[in-house]
Parts: C-alpha cells; sequence; structure tokens
C-alpha cells in the first residue's frame, strides 16, 4: 500500500525545502515500490527457477542446497534422461520417453480439442444471446445466461462419481473423448463470460449492414463479427486452455491407463520412488514449460480474457 | 447478468409449408422414437428377457446424439429463418443439459443407494442411510470447517493482490516484465506446483525454505505435520497459484477508473491513504466483489494440491471436501456415499453463494 502516498504529481514542484523534503519521502517510495516489485518477483520466480535447476542436479547438490548452476554445481542430463528427453538419449529408442509423450500427448490432444470445442459452442450461443431474443419455455435471455453461468459454481466432485457411474455403462472410462467432454464443460462458463463481453462491444450497425448487402445472419457471424472478436477467442481459447491443461481431478479419477495426462502421471510419480529430485523436477519441467512459454509469449490475451468480467 | 447488448432485429417472411413441418416434426419424434428403442431394448437385454448382449450403452448414446442432431436440423425444416437464429444457442443448451442436466438427476438417485463399484451386488437402494451416516461423519464436517478456513483466506489474498494491482498500475518501469512474471505462478498445474513448492521446497531436509527456516533459528522445520501450519501451507501454495488471477481483474478495475476522478480527488486534498479510502476502493468495490466471488467458486473446487501434498493429514486438518470425497471414493470405491456428500455440498455452495450475493448487493451497484 506504500505507494498510493508516492504520487508522481508530486514531481511538479521543485524549489523550496518543504519540497526536497518531499523528494526524499518520494525517493523512499520509490525504493519501497520495487522493494516490494523485487521481492514478489523472486516469490513468483524462484520455485519454478528451482524446479528448472533441480532437472540439472545429482544427489550431492540436492542434499548440499547448491543453488546456481556451473557456479555451486555442474549441471547435468541426469533429470531428462529418466524421461528419455536427454541428448544422450534422444537418438535412442526409450520406453520412459515413449510413456511420457504418450502422456504428454493424451494432454495436449485433450486439451486442446476441449477449449477448441468449448469456444465453438461458447461463441456461438453468446452471440446468440447478445443479438436475438429467445424463449425456451419459461426461459427467455436472462435465464438462459444465468443457466450457462450457474455452471461455474457446480463443484466437480459433484459431477465426478455420477459420471465415474455413466462412463462404465457407456464404455467411456479411460478414453480421450470422455475427458474432452468433461472439460468442455468445466471451461464453458468461462468461454460464454468472455465472449458475451466481446459481441456486446461489437456495434450491431456491422451486422445490419452486412445483412442489407445480402449476407444470412450466419454468413455475417463468421464473415463480419467473428474475424472481429477474434482475440476475445484467442483469449477464451487459452484461458481454456490453462485450465484444461493442468486440470487434475477428473483425468485421476477417470482414467487409469490409456488416457492418463500429465497431470496425473506427475501426481503418480511423486511417491512412488523415495526422493528421486532431478526426476520429477525433469518431468515437472516437462509438464508446465508448454504453459510457462504460453503465459510469456501470449500473456496479453490472457490479461484481456480475465479482465473481459471485471469491467463493465 | 440482466444487462442485454444491442439488439438484431431482423423480419424475414418463414413461409412453411405444410409438408415441411409434417417433416420437421417427423424428424423431432421419429429420432426421439428411436432413441426410446433403443433404450428399451437395451434396458431388456439388460434384464435378461431379450437374448441380445450388448457390451456397452453406447448404442443408446448414439441414438441420443442422433436425435440431438435431428432437433437441431428440425428448428430450421420447422422454423425457417427463425429456426437458424435458434441454432445459436441450441447445441450448447443441449450439450450442457446432457453432460450436467442428466448425470445429476443420475447423482440424486445413486446418492440414496448403497453402491460399491467394486462388488458385484450393484446398487442397492438404502434409503436415509447416508444422510445418518453423514451426519454421523466428523470427517466430512471437519472437512466443511476447514472449506471455511479456505474460504476466509481468500481475504488475505485479495489484500496482497489489491497491493500489487496498485504497484502495477501505478508509473513503474519494466511494467511489463514484472506484469508477466506476477502472472506465471498461475499458468502452472496445481499438481507441478505440489511437487514444486509442497514436496520438494518445503522438504524438512533438503528443501530451500526449510533451509532459511533453519537459518532463521527453527532447528527442525516440519511443515506438514502440525495442523495449523499443514493447513497454512495449503493456504499459502493455493494463494501463490491465485494471487496473480485476482490481481489482473483488480488491475484491470484499477485501469478503468478515469484518470480525473483521482486527479480531482488530488486537487481536493484527498490524497494518499486518505485518497484510497475515499475514492479508489469505493469505485473499486464492483469489481472486488466479482474477483473475490469467482475467487470464491475456484477455491470451493480446491483439491489437487491437498491430495497430492498431505491427502488430508495430519488427521484430516488439511481436507478440503472434494479431496475428502475423492479419498472416502478411493479408499471404499462407494460411490453412493460419495455422491450424497458431494449433493449437500453442492446444496451448502448454492445457499452461501446466494447469500453471499444478496449481502454485496448494494456494493456491486453502488451510487456516485
Amino acid at each position: 500500500m506504500a505507494d498510493t502516498d508516492t504520487a508522481p504529481a508530486t514531481q511538479i514542484f521543485h524549489d523550496s525545502d518543504h519540497d526536497r523534503a518531499g523528494r526524499v519521502k518520494w525517493v523512499a517510495g520509490r525504493t519501497a515500490i520495487y522493494g516490494i516489485l523485487v521481492f514478489w518477483t523472486i516469490v513468483c520466480l524462484f520455485p519454478i527457477y528451482w524446479t528448472f535447476t533441480t532437472s540439472f542436479k545429482m544427489a550431492p547438490d540436492v542434499m548440499q542446497g547448491n543453488l546456481i548452476p556451473f557456479v555451486d554445481f555442474q549441471p547435468k542430463w541426469k533429470g531428462f534422461e529418466s524421461i528419455g528427453l536427454s541428448p544422450r538419449l534422444l537418438g535412442q529408442e526409450s520406453t520412459v520417453r515413449d510413456e511420457f509423450l504418450k502422456r504428454f500427448m493424451n494432454s495436449a490432444i485433450v486439451a486442446l480439442s476441449a477449449s477448441a470445442l468449448a469456444v465453438l459452442l461458447g461463441s456461438m450461443s453468446a452471440y446468440g444471446l447478445s443479438r436475438f431474443r429467445y424463449r425456451f419455455g419459461f426461459m427467455r435471455n436472462p435465464d438462459i445466461s444465468f443457466f450457462f453461468l450457474s455452471q461455474l459454481i457446480l463443484p466437480p466432485v459433484v459431477l465426478a462419481l455420477p459420471f465415474l457411474v455413466l462412463y462404465k455403462q457407456l464404455d467411456l472410462l479411460d478414453t480421450r473423448i470422455g475427458l474432452i467432454l468433461l472439460y468442455t464443460l468445466t471451461v464453458l462458463p468461462i468461454v460464454i463470460w468472455i465472449m458475451r463481453d466481446q459481441f456486446q462491444s461489437i456495434p450491431v450497425e456491422l451486422e445490419e449492414a452486412a445483412l442489407v448487402d445480402g449476407l444470412s445472419i450466419w454468413g455475417a457471424f463468421v464473415t463480419i463479427v467473428l474475424p472481429i472478436a477474434l482475440p476475445g477467442m484467442v483469449a477464451a481459447f487459452i484461458l481454456s486452455l490453462v485450465l484444461t491443461w493442468n486440470e487434475y481431478f477428473f483425468a485421476s479419477l477417470l482414467t487409469s491407463t490409456d488416457a492418463k495426462t500429465l497431470p496425473v502421471m506427475v501426481a503418480s510419480q511423486t511417491g512412488s520412488q523415495g526422493i528421486n529430485w532431478w526426476a520429477m523436477a525433469a518431468l515437472s519441467t516437462a509438464a508446465i514449460l508448454p504453459l510457462v512459454i504460453i503465459g510469456i509469449f501470449l500473456e496479453r490475451f490472457i490479461i484481456k480474457g480475465m479482465a473481459a468480467g471485471a469491467v463493465k | 447478468m440482466a444487462e442485454e447488448g444491442d439488439r438484431l432485429y431482423v423480419v424475414t417472411a418463414d413461409e412453411i409449408s405444410d409438408r415441411r413441418r409434417a417433416l420437421g416434426k417427423l424428424l423431432i419424434w421419429g429420432s426421439f422414437g428411436l432413441l426410446v428403442a433403443m433404450f428399451a431394448v437395451q434396458w431388456l437385454a439388460q434384464a435378461g428377457t431379450l437374448p441380445i448382449d450388448f457390451a456397452s450403452w453406447r448404442p443408446t448414446l448414439y441414438a441420443a446424439l442422433f436425435w440431438a442432431v435431428c432437433l437441431n436440423v428440425a428448428q430450421v425444416v420447422l422454423y425457417g429463418e427463425r429456426g437458424k437464429r435458434t441454432l445459436f444457442v441450441l447445441p450448447a443448451a443441449l450439450f450442457v443439459i446432457f453432460v450436467v442436466v442428466f448425470p445429476l438427476i443420475f447423482a440424486l438417485s445413486i446418492a440414496f443407494s448403497d453402491w460399491n463399484l467394486a462388488s458385484i451386488d450393484g446398487r442397492k437402494f438404502n434409503g436415509f442411510d447416508n444422510v445418518v451416516q453423514m451426519w454421523n461423519d466428523p470427517f466430512y464436517w471437519n472437512s466443511l470447517k476447514n472449506m471455511v478456513y479456505y474460504t476466509a483466506a481468500i481475504l488475505v489474498e485479495y489484500a496482497v493482490a489489491f497491493g500489487l494491482a496498485l504497484i502495477l498500475a501505478s508509473e513503474i518501469r519494466a511494467r511489463k516484465f514484472f506484469r508477466v512474471a506476477f502472472l506465471l505462478p498461475l499458468m502452472l498445474s496445481p499438481v507441478a506446483v505440489s511437487w514444486m513448492i509442497g514436496k520438494s521446497m518445503l522438504e524438512g531436509r533438503f528443501g530451500p525454505i526449510a533451509r532459511l527456516a533453519r537459518t532463521l533459528g527453527w532447528d527442525r522445520p516440519a511443515f506438514f505435520s502440525e495442523p495449523e501450519i499443514a493447513r497454512a501451507m495449503i493456504m499459502i501454495m493455493d494463494a501463490w497459484t491465485f494471487i496473480p488471477f485476482m490481481m489482473i481483474m483488480l488491475l484491470a478495475g484499477l485501469q478503468a477508473i478515469p484518470r480525473e476522478v483521482q486527479e480531482a480527488a488530488r486537487v481536493d486534498g484527498a490524497s494518499g491513504w486518505f485518497g484510497f479510502w475515499q475514492v479508489t476502493f469505493p469505485l473499486m468495490l464492483p469489481v472486488s466483489i466479482t474477483a473475490i466471488l469467482i475467487r470464491i467458486i475456484f477455491k470451493l473446487k480446491l483439491a489437487d494440491i491437498i491430495i497430492t501434498v498431505t491427502s488430508g493429514g495430519p488427521g484430516g486438518a488439511t481436507d478440503s471436501v472434494t479431496s475428502f470425497i475423492y479419498r472416502e471414493y478411493r479408499d471404499r470405491s462407494n460411490v453412493g456415499y460419495g455422491t450424497l456428500l458431494a449433493i449437500v455440498y453442492l446444496v451448502l455452495i448454492v445457499l452461501a453463494i446466494t447469500l453471499f450475493m444478496k449481502l454485496v448487493d448494494r456494493w456491486m451497484n453502488p451510487r456516485y
């Protein structure tokens, strides 16, 4: 909270002693602000740094608490060898790598398809709800919106056990399709939330002009509205991707061998073989790396997506 | 949620011939008949009346999908242009009905039964036995109590997130770098976080935080053996991942406040602490409530970290409702009891959130 009394506007004054006192206060305030910023950056980044470097450590390095590569310890590929991804093993056959890549692909396929499906269904219904009047029985537009958004409240545990039983009957246990359906459901309300905001900010005159020029409603939606709403769709897609890629609860209940995803693999390794730190660190690094990269390069889309609901 | 965007008014001459209307009705009811027939056949086959052996209920699922497709097509056949407008919403609505409403009804039916998936007996209806069991289950109430603690921790998260958002919104250098750095924890999977922090950095002998604690004078740091400390650790790990989420929402809110408002306040002499409480904070109330509400919703789903780090221990001190039900199912594979607990939890959540919305309603729509 220290920053509020360091409004930059006090800089306008320079001359009298009174203001010089203000200058000292300003410098102190700046220092405090940057101190907080650096502290929080360390809080945020140190665990990532720790995991990344640990994946290159040997057992003694871990025990001595060496932190800085090349200075404290000599990086080794031991950790990545345990998932078959070290330079030495890349050319060879490796069962651990196949296992890892299988889980990785499962996660990728499930997360990408669920996000795509959610963005497709969500954009369509958000557009419909922001442009047309509906009546399904007693439900009008606000009710339908509420029906969709209220799914957000539903805790996954309520659906987990019924789905376990239903999927068993339907032979969908341990399949990627089964996971995709559930994941789509969990992110659909968020997509609708973001996209509704997007479409409401697009002037309706655009579509009116398109309709006058002879496009159908769906033609106007696909060729005029969607390209404008594309940034919002990307934001919704990435946010969905983050949530579905990291999902653990459903995956651990509903998958066992074929469709097991990366988080389940990470979780199942923790207890099994003592403290095999370098292997776990390498696996964790590989599991978080795709999203860290997305976070660094597509940060503005994520922020845009999350800001959608905040500002009306 | 009641506000509406600009409406697109379209007037179309839909002249639907009688034959077309009949075709549409035929599509809906024909495919629905097929679904019912399929279901009946499978039901009878399962009961042993029919000599067909189905491997799974997939055929019924396909019939249901076929019916859903026909229902969509029939909208256009029956209502023409108006039907095409319905097509925007209908697929998503059908999807949600299939994956939520139907399983929820199914959940209600298994909540009152004794159903051990591991045994071959199958399902036994047992009335209110599960309710009685729940009433006498101290661990369930304990996990509910923990959820109250966990939810209360959101206030601290909110304060931290607000502080960070204020700093990020002020005049600082390298704003983009700090924003990306602060955002990163949100991208990490809770399972990875629970290993990265819970199992390695907080590990008693070699973890860097344990080392730090030792140099600060805590002889034998153990983060997961005392109930209070363990709970606090879970809160901290969860906060670490989700503070960026609130921070970004609050930052967006701060940036949406017109500069003039704050400048006018400063001219009037309201600066610093006073200006924050009198001007910025009231303006931020609607955004704050939205952020806290969404955060509460996410917090109520908290499970991954607990399952992977402490599995509820020590003595259930860190259990959330979700992790408790998960363990209950894993240990005894009884879906009936677990489902009842989950449904009670859902009812409590809906009540609590409705109450919360009512309480904060006047802050959501402040008068300026």
